[in-house]
């Protein structure tokens, strides 16, 4: 007698039947990404051009004419800004956390606000820029890039500290134990041990973080708006991709919707790169 | 481990342990970092005080509960009663749970438990790949694509069961549904890649014993894998939920922007963080308006940190119970 066949049909029935449900259902979600990707490619390529990444839009209030320059730079330029203000600092946090931080009330305070705030809606981080920065009229002009990139490195910031936690923990304890007893200032084992061992994770963590930046709409729509022209000057009005391409939705013109289509293309390319360089940096990681 | 130096009697010193400098840089470096990361807090604190006070003109004139129960957003005539709002954000955020969370769910069980160990990577990628679209690119694609190919099937659905509650009569084009189910998309990668993660932590002592005590690979999940996950696989669901209420551009341009509380859901609707997105043009130089808007994101922000707070914990307890970190950050360090 063999213990392990099966001797009841209906409990081998449920099993092959739910194993095709599983595998249904994995399918099922992998659809909607191949239509995504599907419809981008085919609306979208039809858009790429010289012009379309050469020229600015035209026209009295983004015009029914023109490419994507000042988007793609403008999305380019914020997002920069705001990783150099969110990287560090969340690098800055995920450091004490781990190498200060490991209990304590404030400790554990700050872990779990961290953790809520990845939650909050980015459009909240907007309307809070809105509010203090933007009807504050600081700095001059009302909207802005710098203050579109602070709403996105608020938004950013949980994301890469949260990212640099868990990397940091993972660097192993004797390492840091090792240096110490040769001596080494705890800053110096920080500096120069733990923080090279785990850097490699700690870019695939803000890069994911960039990325995810990147196509954000809602919190550059009341921060840095939109305008016509290409600048680099971050204390003016500046346009972002998300922004242009919702902008272009909304209007009943189907040479913008076509631009759309193609901006939402080069979007997705810009940030599937990101994330696949990203991965490239984890994979290169010594840990884990 | 030691917060300070170690204190080497013999032997050699370290140059740096000698010089003062050194001595004064260690509780700087420490100090810097708890400053860093006092300033998250200082920073959530002025958040919460200032949207309270920019939104409490508004929140006086019309009333806290006449705000969130009122049903008319009228804010020409400054009446702001947000109930089609709220009313909105929970109908889709609903729909997005009822079509994510089994698929999420089942998707993330596939992934760790039937597929061959080959596919495994493969298939974690292109889950997690949904998580890369932006926002306003499922807009795009729900308004030209989804919802001019689904009215049809829906206008069926709606005639064909129209003795359901909430089904029957024509379909709008932008409508509740449509927001939900890309709302359902959105919320996938992250709800499977955290049901996953918890899945991973289950103990395999627990499921070779189910197995060697001849269950099959389905009973196997259901009475050691689901049991052991629940809470973790509740926490994630709520994290899609999270998500599904502040979600605001993909959502503001297939719902319909309709400041009326469809009867069906095929109708046209609003949610909150749509009408700010929609209105905080008009209102710049209304206070009152403002205002009200500002209420709107205030009562967004309470709503995702109480909906966070509780899915936390329940991840947190899968995380304690195998004493292992769960990533709640969606494809990080994959």
């Amino acid at each position: 007698m063999t213990t392990l066949t099966l001797d009841s049909p209906r409990r081998a029935a449920t099993d092959r039947v739910m194993r095709v449900v599983l595998l249904a259902a994995t399918i099922i979600a992998l659809i909607p990404l191949v239509l995504v990707i599907w419809y981008l490619l085919k609306k979208g390529l039809g858009a790429w051009s010289w012009e379309f990444f050469s020229t600015d839009p035209t026209g009295n209030f983004l015009g029914d004419q023109g490419g994507i320059k000042s988007a793609l730079l403008g999305t380019i330029e914020m997002v920069a800004l705001a990783s150099v203000i969110a990287i560090p600092f969340g690098w800055g946090v995920g450091l004490y956390l781990v190498e200060y931080g490991r209990t304590g009330r404030f400790a554990y305070a700050v872990r779990y606000f961290v953790d809520v705030m990845t939650g909050v809606p980015s459009i909240v981080f907007g309307l809070f820029i809105y509010v203090t920065l933007v009807l504050g009229g600081w700095g001059g002009s009302s909207f802005a890039g710098w203050k579109g990139a602070i709403a996105l490195a608020l938004l950013m910031l949980p994301v890469v500290t949260r990212s640099a936690e868990v990397v940091l923990l993972l660097v192993p304890d004797s390492l840091r134990e090792a240096a110490l007893a040769l001596g080494t200032p705890r800053w110096r084992v920080v500096l120069k041990v733990v923080l090279p061992t785990a850097l490699p994770g700690l870019i695939t963590g803000s890069l994911l973080a960039v990325a995810r930046a990147a196509g954000e709409t809602a919190p550059l729509l009341f921060t840095a708006t939109i305008v016509n022209g290409t600048t680099f000057d971050l204390g003016q009005r500046m346009n972002s991709l998300p922004v242009q391409i919702y902008t272009d939705v909304g209007s009943p013109n189907n040479q913008l919707v076509q631009r759309a289509w193609g901006s939402a293309l080069t979007l997705v390319a810009l940030i599937l790169l990101t994330t696949t360089v990203a991965r490239l940096a984890s994979r290169r990681s010594r840990l884990s | 481990m030691a917060a300070t130096t170690p204190d080497l009697r013999h032997g050699e010193r370290s140059v740096l342990e000698r010089s003062p400098s050194a001595r004064r840089a260690d509780p700087l470096f420490r100090w810097s970092l708890t400053a860093l990361a006092a300033l998250i807090l200082a920073l959530i604190a002025f958040f919460f005080v200032f949207l309270i006070t920019k939104a409490s003109p508004a929140l006086s004139h019309q009333g806290v509960l006449s705000f969130l129960f009122t049903n008319d957003w009228n804010p020409s005539k400054a009446i702001f009663g947000a109930w089609p709002l709220v009313a909105g954000t929970i109908i889709t955020a609903a729909i997005a749970l009822l079509i994510g969370v089994p698929i999420a769910v089942a998707s993330a069980l596939y992934v760790t438990e039937l597929c061959p160990r080959r596919l495994r990577a493969p298939l974690t990628v292109l889950v997690e790949l949904l998580a890369a679209v932006p926002s306003v690119v499922y807009g795009l694609w729900g308004i030209f694509v989804l919802i001019p190919k689904l009215k049809p099937a829906e206008q069926w659905f709606s005639d064909t069961f129209s003795f359901l509650p909430l089904v029957g009569g024509s379909v709008a084009g932008p409508n509740y549904f449509i927001a939900g189910l890309i709302l359902a998309i959105m919320i996938l990668p992250i709800v499977s890649a955290i049901s996953r993660e918890v899945m991973s932590t289950v103990p395999p002592d627990l499921k070779e014993a189910s197995l060697a005590l001849g269950a099959t690979r389905w009973e196997m999940i259901r009475m050691a894998v689901l049991p052991y996950s629940r809470s973790g696989i509740t926490g994630a669901a709520m994290l899609g939920l999270g998500r599904a209420i502040g979600e605001t551009i993909a959502v503001t341009l297939v719902i319909g922007n309709s400041p009326t509380i469809g009867k069906q859901i095929f109708d046209q609707g609003y949610t909150l963080a749509a009408v700010i997105a929609n209105e905080f043009g008009e209102a710049a130089n209304d206070k009152l308006h403002a205002g009200a808007l500002i209420a709107a994101g205030l009562v967004l922000f309470v709503l995702t940190l109480l909906v966070n707070a509780v899915a936390r914990g329940l991840v947190r307890r899968a995380e304690n119970k195998n004493n292992r970190p769960v990533k709640t950050v969606p494809s990080a360090v994959a």
